[in-house]
C-alpha cells in the first residue's frame, strides 16, 4: 500500500461525507414534494406528465398498491424490454445486423431480467450482439426505470417510519417522476457532457475498421456511450455499453473520469441516508446508518487494497517486482488497468459491489483470493454498504429492524425503531427478506455446483461434421448449450462452465448467483454464462432477489404507517449513537453474511491458503 | 382550603414501610429438581417439541443420529464412538431445554398443590328464602347467598352483604395477620378458600365453580393457560427464521462439498451425523432452548412478590410502561401526616406549646395525635403521662368541631382546624393574635397541616403535620427516570399541597383533586400519545381506568370489580409494588435479548471448530481456521456439540433469575449487555470448546 493510494481513498471518501448532506437534503424535498431548485424551472414538465400519465400525484396508495404498482411497472418494462431485443433485427439503429441469432430467448429473458431489477448482468458481449437501438431503449430504460423504483421503495420504506397512523406509504407514480425528473435526469446531463469532455464516444457511427502499427486489423466499437455510461453508475446499474465495461478506455479514459465514476454511484445511496434521517425528524439517525455503511466501506477497501498490493507468492516466485516503486504499482497488476493501479482498481471493485452497481474496472477474477472476497461479502451482506439506488436504504433498514429487535430487548422494552414498535409482522417480513436471499443464493449455488445435464460430466464439442452426432443428444442437453457457439458446444454438467478447477471454480459459480440475487451484476468472469441453464436460473435469481425483497419490506412498512409514534425516553434504545452502529454491523455481518462461512471456507478462504502453499489454479 | 383532620385515612397496615420480602425458595429445590428431571423426559414427547421449532429440529437430529449409531455398531460402518456420542449430546441438548422449562414450571408447580389444598370441598350454608340450607360448595353458583361464621372456611369468591368479620387470607396471600372484611365500600370482597376468624357475615358468590380466584390462581401458577406473549412470539418467529436459514446453509454445504472433493481430487464429503452437528451448533438452541423457561420464570418472580398476574402480556407490558401513575397515600407517603415541628407564637415558651400539644394528644389514637406525643418527647424531652379517665375528660375529634383535647385540672387543652380553635378561643373570651394566620398559611403554602394549639383562652400556637414521603423513594423515582419512565402522584389533596409534596418526592407529575374520571382522562391522554401506562387501584371507582390502563394492579384489599378490572393483583394490597412489576418486565424482556445475542453471537466459534474439522481430508489447508488448535475432527465437532448442550445447562440459573438489572439509561443498558452477552458471545466459546476437546482427547473419547 503506498501513501498516494490511500490519499485517493481518503479524497473519494471525504468528497463523499461532503456531497452526502446537500444531496440528501435536495432528495428529501424532492420526494416530500416541496419547494427545490429545479421546482419553478421543472414544475411544468412534472405537471404535464401527471396530466399525460393521468397521474394524482396526491393520491396516496396503501401498500399493497404501491407495490402492485412498482410490479406492474417493472414487468411492463421487462415484457418490452425482451420483445425489442427478440425483434432488434426488425429495428432501427443496428448497423452491424444484429439479429435473433446473437440474441437467443433465454438471453433476452436473462438480459431483460437482469435490466429491469437493476442488476445488468450480461451474459453477452455487447459489442458482438446489441443493437444501438437496444442498448440505447431497450436496455437503458431500465438504468432510468428500475433506479427511480428502487428509490421510491426506499422512501416508501422510510415513510413507513415516519409517517403515524395513517394506510399510505406515498404515490408511487409520483415518487418515479420526481427522482427520474428533478434527480436522475438533470445530473445525468451535466454528467454526460463531463464524459464527452473526457472522451467517451457518443455516436450513432458504425465500428471503425482499423490497422494497429503491428499491421493487424482491429474493429473498434462506437456507440452512445457516454449517454449510457453517466445513468449506469449514478442509478448503480452497471451494465457496460462494452465487455470490458468501465475498464474500457472508450468508458473510462482518465483517472478523473474514474474519480467521477466511482463518487456517483455513492452519490444517491449516501445522500438517501440524510434523507432517511431528515424525513424521520433526525438527522443523527441518518448519519448513524452513514457511520455504519461507511466503517464497512472501509473493512472492505482495506482488505481488497492491502491484498492486491502484496501481490500473491506466485509472483514474488516469479522474480516480479511486487513491492510498489516509484515507476511501479507493485502487486498484484493481473486483470487491472494501468492507468488506474492498484488502489483505484480495490477502490472501484469495493464501490461497485458494496452498491449494487457491478460496473468493473478490473477483473475480479483476478484479484488474490482475498481481494476477491471483498466483493463476494460485500454482496452476501445483502448489498447495504451504501448499496444500489434505494435498495441500500431499504436493505440496511431491513438489518436495522432485526438489529433493534434481537438488541433492543437488552433494554427491557418491547424494541422500537424511530419510535415504531417491532413486533411480530416486522420481524416476520425482515426475516422473510433475509431468508428470500439466503435461498437464492445457496440454493441456485448448490445446483450451478452439481447439476449434470447430459452431455454428463464431461462437455462435449460437435464441429459441423459431426452434426448427426449432435442431433442424438437429449433434449436436455440444449440446457447448458452455449448460445450461438459455433462449433457447438455442450457443456453438459453445470459445474463445467467455469474456466477454472478446484476452490476457484466453486468461487465463480457461488459469485454468479451472489451477483444475480445481489442485483449487482459483477461477474466474477471465468463463468460462460451464455447457456439457456446459466442464463435463466440467473434471471430468476434476480427476480427472487429483487421482487421478494421489495415485497416484504414494503407490506412492513405499510404495517409500521398504521402504528402509533412512541415519543423517545432514556428507557428507549438509541439508535443514533455509536453503540447501534457497532451493533447494526454486528447484525449485517452475524445474520447476513456469517450464513455463507461454509461455502466461503470452500472457495475463496481455501484458495487463499492454498494460494499461500503455492497452489494456484 | 378543606381540611380533614385526624380523620385516619388508611389503616394502619399500608402505613408499616414495605414489609422485607418473602423469603424465596432457593433456586435449586432438591424436590423442584428432581420433579423437573422426570419431567424433562416426559417432555421428550414429539407433540411437545414441536411446540418449538428451533428444538424440533434438534430432536429430528438426535432420532436421525440415533438411527446412524445403531447402523454403525450393527454394520461396522462408521465411527460408532464418535456417531454415539453426537447422538447423546443431541439428546441432552433435547432434554436440558426441556428441564429449563420444567425447572421454570416447577415452583408454580409446587404453589399450585398447595393452593389445591386449600381449595374447600366443604359443605356451604347457603341461603335459600332465609332459610340455610347445607350444598356442597361446588355446587353454588353466581347469585347465591351463603352464610359463614366463625371457623368456616369461606366458600367461593364473593362480596359481602351483610356484617363486618376478621378473616385469614393466609391460604392466598401468605400473610398470617387476619384482615378485616365488610359489607359495603371497597372492603367487601372475600376469596374462596379463606377462612373467618370472627363474626357472622352473608355474602353473595360472584363466580361460578371453575372460575373462582383460586381456580385462576391454580390455572396461572400452573401455566395451564400459559399462551405465548407477543413478544415471546415474535422472537420464536424470527428464531424460526433464523433456524430455516441455517438448516439451507448446511443442507447446500453437502453438495457444495461433494463438488469440492470432485475438484480437489481428495477427500469425502463430511458425514450426515458432522452436518447435523454443525447444524444443531449454529441454529439457535441456546435461546430456542430457554425461551419459555424465562417467559415462565418472569412470571414466576412477578408471583414470588406476590402479584397474581393474570397474563404474560401483562408482565410484559410492565416492562414497556412509559407513566407510572401512583397513589400518594401509601405509595409516595407514609400515608398519615406526621408532626415534625411546633411554631409557637411569638412570647410562647416552645417547650410550653409542646406541652400543651402532647397533653391534648395523649388520648388520640389516630397516628398523627401518635406523632405529636413522640415530637414532643424526642425533641423536648416530654415523657408521655398516664391519664386516665378519672382525672381527666377526654373531648374526642368529631367532624362538627374539628377538634380534639383534654380537660384536666382545670385546664382545657384544644388542638384542630384553624377555624375552628380560633372560634373556640374566642367562645372562652379569648384574643386571636395577628401573628397566627402567616404562620398558619405559612405551613398550608408548603403542602402540610397546620393544627392550632389553644391553651383555655390562650392560643400557643401552631403544630406542623407534614405528609412524610417515605424513605427512598426520591432515589426510586430517580432511576425510574434514568429508565424513561415517568411518575405521576395521584391525590386528593389541592393543587398546592400535590404540589408541595410531588416536588419532596421527586416524581415528575401529580393529579391533584383526582376523580375517577380524570383519573381516566390522564390515561387516555397518555395513551393517545403512544405511551403505556400502569396504575393501582382498589375502588369500584377505580375499575374502569384499572380496565383502561396498560397494567393495572389491583389490591387484593379491593373490590371484586377492581379486581377484575386489573391485569394484575397484589396479593399484599402494596401500590409501591407497581414498580418492582415494571422492573420485573423489563428483567423479561432484556434476558430475551442477551440469550438470543448471546446465542447467536456463539457460531462464530462454532464455525471455527467445525469448518475446518469438517474438510480436513478434502481441503487440508482449511486447518489453518483452527484457530483453537482442536486436536482431531471428530474431539473438534463433538466439543462444539457438547458445548453447546451444556450452555444450556449453565444458563439455566440466568433465565429463572433474569439477568442482573440495574436502573441506568437506555443507552448505557445497552453498552454493558452487548459488551457481556455479544461480545461475551462471541469469545467465551473459544476457551471452552478448546477445554472441552483437551477433556474429550485425555479420556480417550476422540
Amino acid at each position: 500500500m503506498t501513501t498516494n493510494g490511500l490519499l485517493q481513498i481518503a479524497l473519494f471518501f471525504i468528497v463523499l461525507v461532503l456531497l452526502t448532506k446537500p444531496m440528501g437534503a435536495y432528495m428529501k424535498k424532492v420526494f416530500e414534494g416541496e419547494k427545490h431548485t429545479l421546482s419553478s424551472p421543472l414544475g411544468w414538465l412534472e405537471r404535464i406528465i401527471y396530466r399525460v400519465c393521468g397521474i394524482d400525484p396526491a393520491q396516496e396508495m396503501r401498500w399493497t398498491t404501491y407495490a402492485f404498482a412498482l410490479l406492474a411497472f417493472s414487468v411492463v418494462g421487462m415484457v418490452f424490454s425482451y420483445v425489442a431485443l427478440r425483434a432488434q433485427s426488425l429495428l432501427p439503429f443496428n448497423p452491424q445486423g444484429f439479429g435473433t441469432k446473437e440474441m437467443a430467448p433465454d438471453l433476452a429473458f436473462n438480459t431483460a431480467a437482469s435490466f429491469t431489477t437493476n442488476t445488468n448482468w450480461q451474459s453477452y458481449v455487447p459489442e458482438t450482439t446489441m443493437s444501438y437501438f437496444s442498448q440505447m431503449v431497450a436496455l437503458a430504460i431500465h438504468n432510468w426505470m428500475s433506479a427511480a423504483s428502487g428509490a421510491a421503495v426506499a422512501i416508501a420504506v422510510v415513510r413507513g417510519f415516519s409517517r403515524r397512523e395513517v394506510n399510505s406509504l406515498g404515490n408511487f407514480w409520483a415518487d418515479v417522476v420526481r427522482v427520474t425528473l428533478y434527480v436522475l435526469a438533470p445530473i445525468c446531463l451535466v454528467y454526460t457532457l463531463f464524459l464527452v469532455a473526457s472522451g467517451v464516444p457518443q455516436n450513432f457511427s458504425p465500428y471503425v475498421k482499423a490497422t494497429t502499427l503491428e499491421g493487424v486489423a482491429q474493429t473498434i466499437a462506437m456507440g452512445p456511450v457516454a449517454s449510457q455510461e453517466a445513468i449506469k453508475n449514478l442509478g448503480t446499474n452497471g451494465g457496460g455499453f462494452f465487455n470490458a465495461n468501465a475498464a474500457h478506455p472508450f468508458e473510462n479514459p482518465t483517472p478523473l473520469v474514474n474519480f467521477i465514476q466511482m463518487l456517483s454511484i455513492f452519490l444517491i445511496p449516501a445522500g438517501l441516508t440524510y434523507t432517511f434521517g431528515k424525513m424521520v425528524g433526525n438527522a443523527k439517525q441518518g448519519w448513524a446508518i452513514f457511520a455504519a455503511m461507511s466503517i464497512m466501506f472501509f473493512a472492505g477497501v482495506g482488505v481488497a487494497y492491502k491484498y492486491e498490493a502484496a501481490g500473491t507468492p506466485g509472483l514474488v516466485k516469479a522474480g516480479v517486482q511486487t513491492a510498489a516503486t516509484e515507476t511501479q504499482s507493485g502487486g498484484n497488476m493481473e486483470g487491472k488497468e494501468t492507468r488506474f493501479g492498484i488502489a483505484n482498481s480495490a477502490l472501484f471493485a469495493t464501490v461497485t459491489t458494496d452498491a449494487s452497481c457491478g460496473a468493473v474496472n478490473a477483473m475480479h477474477d483476478s484479484f488474490t483470493p482475498l481481494g476477491g472476497l471483498v466483493p463476494l461479502i460485500n454482496i452476501m451482506a445483502g448489498e447495504v454498504i451504501f448499496g444500489g439506488v434505494g435498495a441500500g436504504l431499504y436493505g440496511i433498514l431491513m438489518f436495522a429492524v432485526i438489529a433493534v429487535f434481537i438488541a433492543g430487548l437488552m433494554v427491557g422494552r418491547t424494541p422500537e425503531y424511530l419510535g415504531k414498535k417491532i413486533e411480530q409482522f416486522e420481524v416476520k417480513m425482515a426475516i422473510l427478506a433475509v431468508l428470500v436471499l439466503d435461498a437464492s443464493i445457496l440454493g441456485f449455488t448448490m445446483l450451478g455446483t452439481n447439476l449434470s445435464l447430459p452431455p454428463g460430466a464431461t462437455s462435449q464439442t460437435f464441429t459441423e461434421a459431426q452434426a448427426a452426432d449432435e442431433a442424438k443428444l437429449p433434449p436436455l442437453a440444449k440446457w447448458n448449450h452455449v448460445n450461438s457457439s459455433s462449433p457447438s458446444n455442450y457443456y453438459g454438467a453445470t459445474y463445467n462452465n467455469v474456466n477454472n478447477s478446484g476452490a476457484h471454480g466453486f468461487s465463480e459459480i457461488l459469485y454468479a448467483y451472489t451477483s444475480a440475487t445481489g442485483n449487482n451484476g459483477s461477474a466474477f468472469a471465468g463463468i460462460t454464462a451464455n447457456t439457456p441453464y446459466y442464463n435463466v436460473t440467473l434471471g430468476l435469481a434476480m427476480i427472487i432477489g429483487r421482487f421478494l425483497m421489495i415485497v416484504p419490506l414494503l407490506a412492513m412498512a405499510g404495517k409500521l404507517a398504521q402504528k402509533k409514534f412512541v415519543p423517545a425516553s432514556s428507557g428507549t434504545f438509541p439508535t443514533d449513537s455509536g453503540t447501534f452502529v457497532v451493533l447494526l454491523i454486528g447484525t449485517v455481518i452475524l445474520v447476513g453474511a456469517l450464513t455463507y462461512f461454509p461455502a466461503l471456507a470452500l472457495g475463496p478462504i481455501v484458495e487463499h491458503f492454498q494460494m499461500n502453499a503455492g497452489k494456484v489454479f | 382550603m378543606s381540611l380533614t383532620l385526624n380523620q385516619p385515612t388508611q389503616t394502619s397496615d399500608n402505613n408499616a414501610p414495605q414489609s422485607p420480602k418473602k423469603q424465596s425458595k432457593p433456586l435449586l429445590d432438591p424436590a423442584i429438581v428432581k420433579r423437573a428431571i422426570k419431567e424433562s423426559f416426559i417432555k421428550l414427547d414429539p407433540r411437545v417439541v414441536a411446540k418449538n421449532p428451533v428444538m424440533f429440529v434438534v430432536l429430528v437430529g438426535s432420532v436421525m443420529t440415533t438411527y446412524y449409531f445403531i447402523k454403525a455398531l450393527i454394520g461396522h460402518e462408521g465411527n460408532a464412538l464418535f456417531v454415539g456420542q453426537v447422538s447423546i449430546w443431541l439428546w441432552f441438548t433435547v432434554i436440558f431445554a426441556n428441564f429449563a422449562e420444567a425447572m421454570a414450571e416447577g415452583r408454580g408447580k409446587a404453589q399450585a398443590d398447595s393452593l389445591r389444598k386449600a381449595k374447600t370441598q366443604t359443605v356451604a350454608r347457603k341461603l335459600v328464602n332465609g332459610k340455610e340450607q347445607q350444598v356442597p360448595a361446588p355446587d353454588l353458583r353466581k347469585g347465591d347467598l351463603v352464610v359463614c361464621e366463625v371457623g368456616d372456611v369461606i366458600p367461593s369468591d364473593g362480596e359481602i352483604i351483610e356484617g363486618i368479620a376478621s378473616v385469614d387470607e393466609s391460604a392466598i396471600t401468605g400473610e398470617s395477620a387476619p384482615v378485616i372484611r365488610e359489607s359495603g365500600g371497597d372492603r367487601s370482597s372475600v376469596t374462596g378458600g379463606t377462612k373467618v376468624l370472627s363474626d357472622r357475615i352473608v355474602i353473595q358468590i360472584a363466580t361460578n365453580p371453575g372460575e373462582s380466584f383460586i381456580d385462576r390462581m391454580i390455572a396461572l401458577v400452573e401455566g395451564a393457560q400459559r399462551q405465548k406473549t407477543p413478544n415471546e412470539i415474535a422472537l420464536s418467529i424470527l428464531l424460526s427464521g433464523l433456524t430455516l436459514i441455517f438448516l439451507l446453509a448446511v443442507v447446500t454445504l453437502y453438495p457444495y462439498a461433494v463438488y469440492s472433493v470432485r475438484a480437489a481430487g481428495s477427500g469425502a464429503p463430511p458425514s450426515i451425523t458432522a452436518l447435523i452437528a454443525l447444524m444443531v451448533c449454529l441454529i439457535p438452541t441456546t435461546i430456542g432452548g430457554l425461551l419459555s423457561a424465562i417467559g415462565i420464570a418472569g412470571m414466576d418472580r412477578v408471583m414470588q412478590h406476590n402479584v397474581l398476574a393474570m397474563s404474560g402480556k401483562a408482565v410484559e407490558a410492565a416492562g414497556d410502561v412509559n407513566t407510572l401513575l401512583l397513589d400518594k397515600t401509601g405509595t409516595i407517603t407514609l400515608g398519615n401526616r406526621q408532626a415534625t415541628e411546633f411554631r409557637p407564637l411569638p412570647g410562647v415558651n416552645i417547650e410550653e406549646l409542646a406541652n400543651a400539644a402532647q397533653l391534648s394528644s395523649l388520648s388520640d389514637e389516630t397516628p398523627e395525635g401518635r406523632s405529636i406525643v413522640i415530637l414532643a418527647k424526642e425533641k423536648y424531652g416530654l415523657r408521655g403521662r398516664e391519664l386516665t379517665e378519672a382525672d381527666a375528660e377526654f373531648v374526642p375529634f368529631t367532624a362538627q368541631t374539628r377538634m380534639s383535647g383534654v380537660n384536666v385540672d382545670g385546664v382545657q387543652v384544644r388542638k384542630g382546624a384553624g377555624d375552628n380553635v380560633k372560634r373556640w378561643v374566642e367562645e372562652q373570651g379569648g384574643r386571636i393574635p395577628a401573628e397566627l394566620d402567616p404562620i398558619v398559611e405559612s405551613i398550608a403554602k408548603v403542602g402540610g397541616t397546620p393544627l392550632v394549639v389553644a391553651l383555655n383562652n390562650q392560643v400557643l400556637g401552631v403544630i406542623y403535620l407534614k405528609d412524610v414521603v417515605k424513605g427512598g423513594m426520591r432515589e426510586r423515582f430517580d432511576q425510574l427516570r434514568a429508565m424513561g419512565i415517568k411518575t405521576v402522584m395521584i391525590t386528593g389533596d389541592n393543587p398546592l399541597t400535590a404540589k408541595s409534596i410531588a416536588e419532596e418526592a421527586g416524581v415528575d407529575d401529580f393529579l391533584a383533586q383526582a376523580t375517577p374520571e380524570n383519573k381516566m382522562d390522564l390515561i387516555k391522554k397518555e395513551q393517545a400519545g403512544g405511551k403505556l401506562v400502569a396504575m393501582t387501584g382498589d375502588g369500584t371507582n377505580d375499575a374502569p381506568a384499572l380496565a383502561q390502563a396498560d397494567v393495572g394492579v389491583a389490591m387484593n384489599t379491593g373490590t371484586q370489580a377492581a379486581k377484575e378490572a386489573g391485569n394484575m393483583i397484589d396479593l399484599d394490597s402494596n401500590p409501591t409494588k407497581l414498580i418492582e412489576v415494571v422492573e420485573i418486565g423489563k428483567q423479561l424482556l432484556m434476558t430475551r435479548g442477551a440469550l438470543t445475542t448471546f446465542s447467536i453471537a456463539n457460531d462464530v466459534a462454532k464455525y471455527f471448530a467445525i469448518i475446518p474439522a469438517m474438510f480436513v481430508v478434502t481441503y487440508p489447508e482449511l486447518n489453518k481456521l483452527n484457530l483453537m488448535g482442536l486436536t482431531n475432527s471428530n474431539s473438534a465437532i463433538l466439543a462444539a456439540v457438547i458445548f453447546n448442550a451444556l450452555v444450556i445447562i449453565a444458563l439455566i440459573p440466568l433465565a429463572l433469575r433474569g439477568v442482573a438489572y440495574r436502573p441506568m439509561n437506555a443507552g448505557a443498558i445497552l453498552r454493558r449487555n452487548l459488551l457481556i452477552y455479544g461480545l461475551g458471545g462471541v469469545l467465551i466459546p473459544f476457551p471452552a470448546i478448546w477445554l472441552l476437546d483437551r477433556i474429550l482427547v485425555t479420556l480417550h473419547l476422540a
